[in-house]
């Protein structure tokens, strides 16, 4: 069956008289063990293969301080406020939280992207043309664009059930809208309570 | 009456091109592998967009499971006697009392720490195989201060010192944030604010802002 063929035979030369014949011995191998070995073994790879190797993502972390003085303070109109919780669920609000609550609004996780994009555009559409700004994005090589959304400040706080898929996935969405200014900032009691509350009116 | 002769046809076929190709896929595998390194938990990493390359020496990872155990690990082929001069400054500093064999054994046998140090010298005591059924419980972390984790951390920073080091979280996808709260300030305790989530690699959601960003690099490349 399997077999390299040879295509033996009478090659057509005409032998004297006293010539002995040699005698032709098939040179067929019986190929079959040796297909069945590399099936075997390409099985064995494909299966132990990983053929995706992980990538990393960047992370920095500020330095913990407890001055008031050497924290930045982000600018109210420019700041976008994002709340982790269960059950892919987030919470956001703008600028500061009001004291009875009213912008703090529920969302699902999936739909973060458009808050962000959303906040983002109004932050940029407030944009008043920066040349300084402008000209040294472009002599460090960065996009000028940038300078656009200065003032725009993401704090992301999950809070003590949030999953760490949706931290790095929110990490990762700052990434794909090019937010430059972004923090991953503890939960405050307040806010908490806010979450508790609006979970269970919500009936979850 | 001489009975109809059916010409024997032979039922052979040339596989030879058949193992040509099956041949050269095997070569690819071959080439391409490469073994997974046994893992002491299964993790599920999340995707990110990310397509940064992880690199495999000079670092320390920690690594995060579904249930918040955490477990320490040091990345370094190139010299693995740096894993014995961790573990034998762990056991003055923190009186492990263990043996010389037993340190020796950390180096060789151990590839992620996930014990605390008070059951350290029980698991280095056991045999090659109950050390890999043994259910682990993971590196204390639950402190402000970050734990034991810390102590590992430290140690392992100053006997690479001179390296740049990167430090690695993999975590699990259904891990909760306080847990990966915790292995943050377990390093952030050891003045490192700078880290690598491992993540596997996604595209690029068209139409985002990055997706329009790299778009508009690639055309002035042009």
């Amino acid at each position: 069956m399997a077999s390299i063929d040879t295509g033996g035979g009478d090659s057509g030369h005409k032998k004297g008289p006293g010539v002995k014949k040699a005698k032709k011995m098939s040179t067929r191998i019986d190929m079959t063990p040796m297909v069945d070995l590399g099936f075997l073994l390409i099985t064995f790879f494909i299966f132990t293969t990983t053929l995706s190797s992980p990538a990393t993502m960047d992370l920095y972390m500020p330095k913990d301080t407890d001055k008031d003085e050497e924290q930045n303070k982000a600018k109210q109109s420019g700041a976008l406020t994002i709340l982790l919780a269960k059950n892919n669920t987030a919470y956001y609000y703008e600028g500061e939280l009001a004291p009875d609550g009213s912008n703090f609004k529920s969302v699902k996780f999936s739909e973060l992207r458009k808050v962000i994009m959303d906040k983002k555009k109004e932050v940029m559409s407030r944009y008043v043309k920066d040349a300084a700004c402008e000209q040294e994005k472009i002599q460090k090589g960065k996009d000028p664009d940038d300078c656009k959304q200065e003032d725009l400040v993401v704090v992301i706080k999950p809070d003590k059930e949030a999953t760490y898929k949706n931290t790095v996935d929110i990490l990762d969405e700052m990434t794909i809208n090019k937010v430059n200014r972004f923090a991953l900032v503890d939960i405050s009691p307040v806010e908490e309570d806010l979450i508790a509350a609006t979970e269970q009116s919500g009936g979850q | 009456m001489p009975s109809v002769k059916i010409p024997k046809k032979s039922t052979d076929v040339d596989m030879t091109p058949f193992v040509d190709v099956a041949f050269l896929i095997l070569t690819f595998f071959i080439m391409a592998t490469k073994f997974k390194p046994p893992e002491v938990a299964e993790i599920t990493i999340p995707n990110s967009v990310s397509t940064k390359l992880l690199p495999d020496n000079d670092a320390v990872m920690v690594s995060l499971d579904s249930t918040g155990r955490v477990f320490f690990e040091m990345l370094v082929q190139a010299d693995p006697q740096l894993k014995y001069k961790v573990i034998s400054n762990l056991n003055t500093t923190r009186n492990l009392n263990l043996t010389e064999a037993e340190m020796q054994r950390f180096m060789k046998k151990v590839p992620a720490v996930g014990v605390p140090f008070s059951g350290l010298k029980q698991y280095l005591s056991l045999s090659d195989d109950e050390m890999k059924r043994v259910k682990l419980e993971g590196i204390p972390t639950n402190d402000s201060l970050g734990g034991e984790l810390y102590y590992w951390v430290r140690d392992a920073v100053s006997v690479m010192a001179g390296k740049k080091i990167n430090y690695l979280i993999k975590g699990d996808n259904n891990a909760k944030y306080p847990a990966f709260k915790n292995v943050l300030a377990a390093f952030k305790k050891n003045d490192i604010y700078k880290f690598n989530l491992v993540t596997s690699p996604e595209g690029v959601p068209s139409g985002s802002d990055l997706d329009l960003f790299q778009k508009k690099q690639s055309t002035v490349k042009k």
